[in-house]
């Protein structure tokens, strides 16, 4: 997971939780490897900074793009997005959505939501921090979950994208999701030893 | 079926309060807090990758210098910086002054420190901050005053350091001896635990989950004093999982510079080789005060145990 800074402790935890090994990143040596890729919660504006003076740009971009499952959570998904608004900013426009940073509010507006959607269980929820807004889906992305009308856990091939923050909860079934497409995409590629056992996840 | 995912449990604290409260803190780890006065220094901090900025009126050393009442900031100030950014806003008020935390949560400041740097309002209690759906961030100087902080509804927990000296021993101080007492409690059996929690006046409960798990239930930054990227590099071995700088950034010869030596560190603190990449050339870093000449009414330390 990228650790340059966030939350990535706690996207470390809800993962051993599923059963998978974890390593941080923090320079373009340490994406050697992996058999998955975490963009946690943060500051997107921070880890921007640091991508560049790192150099890790270029090398990451490369990562996000091998085919390997990317879970991207708030600043991780802001990091990905096609259009970044409020204010404008790069990213790596691979997940074809525009997203309003902050466009939920300020932090007194944070708050766990019922989530809706098809694909996971009833009843479960979200915790949205400072989040950012989709106000736009482009062709090519999936809507796996919505917070009233608004889209906030999103497909595009290999990228599963959250608005909220899964791993403040242990055993979430968006990680638990993440986890399973890990262990397939380290099966296929013959890497059964990046992915660890199969211990279930709880969801 | 209803699925809800376990969250951690914190005692004093409900489900909701932990994802969402304790949950924003947990985002600024790995981060740089930055103390700013105005639009400008905000952005500037901003550029330089800073997880959030802390507005103020005076930075600490000037606060120092001023003497006099130091109070909560003037609004506009708060609401000049809360435009200039994007990343999250915190502001202080005084020990006890639960009216301007009120104010500071009318204006949807992301997150409030109920700071020592400030004048006490009240010499006897805290903010009872579970009231208020805003985060708290407060000081301390040993494990029983980030259990009492906690226990009154602290999300977050720094130590206190000597704000405004440029002098990070008492920060190491301080951090030591949190971090020392909750090794000791480690393996201590029921009885201990309970002697140990009416010693530090908070319920046995929080004392127990320290214990059980060997570290706070609220992330645990670092304050008070911190000025070039070593002493930035220093509070996170030692325990820190995010670092504050109050005056050490915008009291130094080349701010921005500085501003983003000190993020760098704190991503790479365990990377000498980073460390002295990060540390060339940054010009003048504040002036530092020896603590020991430093009279102990004029120890900010001290203020609210």
């Amino acid at each position: 997971m990228l650790a340059l800074q966030g939350d990535f402790a706690e996207h470390e935890a809800a993962l051993r939780h599923c059963g998978l090994r974890c390593r941080q990143v923090r320079r373009s040596a340490d994406l050697v490897g992996l058999a998955g890729l975490v963009l946690p919660g943060g500051e997107s504006t921070t880890m921007l900074k640091l991508l560049d003076v790192e150099q890790m740009w270029q090398p990451l971009g490369a990562a996000l793009r091998s085919g390997m499952p990317v879970l991207a959570t708030c600043a991780g998904l802001i990091l990905l997005a096609e259009r970044v608004e409020n204010p404008n900013q790069r990213s790596y426009g691979l997940l074809p959505v525009t997203v309003v940073r902050n466009g939920y509010g300020r932090q007194y507006h944070s708050g766990t939501f019922a989530l809706v959607s098809d694909v996971l269980p009833p009843g479960t929820t979200g915790t949205f921090i400072r989040a950012p807004r989709i106000t736009h889906t482009g062709p090519g992305c999936e809507v796996l979950a919505r917070r009233d009308d608004d889209p906030v856990l999103v497909r595009s091939g290999a990228i599963l994208a959250a608005c909220f923050h899964p791993e403040l909860a242990l055993g979430h079934p968006v990680t638990a999701r993440f986890a399973a497409a890990v262990r397939a995409h380290a099966g296929a590629a013959g890497r059964g030893a990046a992915a660890a056992t199969a211990a279930d996840c709880g969801a | 079926m209803s699925h809800k995912p376990p969250v951690r449990n914190v005692p004093g604290f409900t489900t909701e309060e932990v994802v969402s409260k304790i949950g924003f803190c947990e985002q600024l780890k790995g981060g740089v807090v930055m103390d700013v006065i105005d639009a400008e220094q905000a952005r500037i901090a901003e550029d330089a990758g800073a997880c959030a900025v802390m507005a103020l009126e005076r930075v600490p050393a000037d606060i120092r210098k001023h003497g006099g009442v130091a109070r909560a900031s003037d609004p506009t100030i708060i609401e000049a910086i809360q435009k200039a950014v994007s990343i999250p806003v915190m502001a202080k008020v005084r020990i006890g002054h639960f009216v301007e935390a009120q104010m500071l949560e009318a204006m949807e400041v992301d997150c409030i420190d109920e700071s020592e740097v400030l004048t006490p309002a009240d010499e006897q209690f805290h903010v009872d901050k579970r009231v208020f759906k805003t985060p708290f961030v407060c000081g301390c100087r040993d494990l029983g005053e980030a259990l009492r902080r906690i226990h009154e509804g602290a999300a977050l927990i720094r130590t206190k350091g000597e704000a405004g000296t440029g002098n990070v021993v008492e920060a190491v101080r301080h951090m030591r001896a949190l971090m020392s007492q909750i090794r000791a409690l480690r393996g201590m059996d029921q009885k201990g635990l309970e002697r140990t929690a009416s010693e530090l006046r908070v319920p046995v409960e929080l004392v127990g989950w320290v214990a059980e798990h060997g570290r706070l239930p609220v992330p645990n930054f670092s304050a008070g004093g911190v000025a070039t990227p070593a002493d930035a590099a220093l509070m996170m071995q030692l325990g820190a999982e995010a670092v504050f700088v109050g005056s050490g950034i915008f009291k130094s010869g080349s701010p921005e510079q500085r501003a983003r030596a000190i993020v760098r560190a704190v991503t790479h603190f365990e990377d000498p080789k980073v460390l002295v990449e990060v540390s060339k050339n940054l010009g003048e870093p504040m002036v530092g005060i020896d603590i020991n000449t430093l009279p102990q009414q004029e120890r900010l330390a001290g203020r609210g145990i």
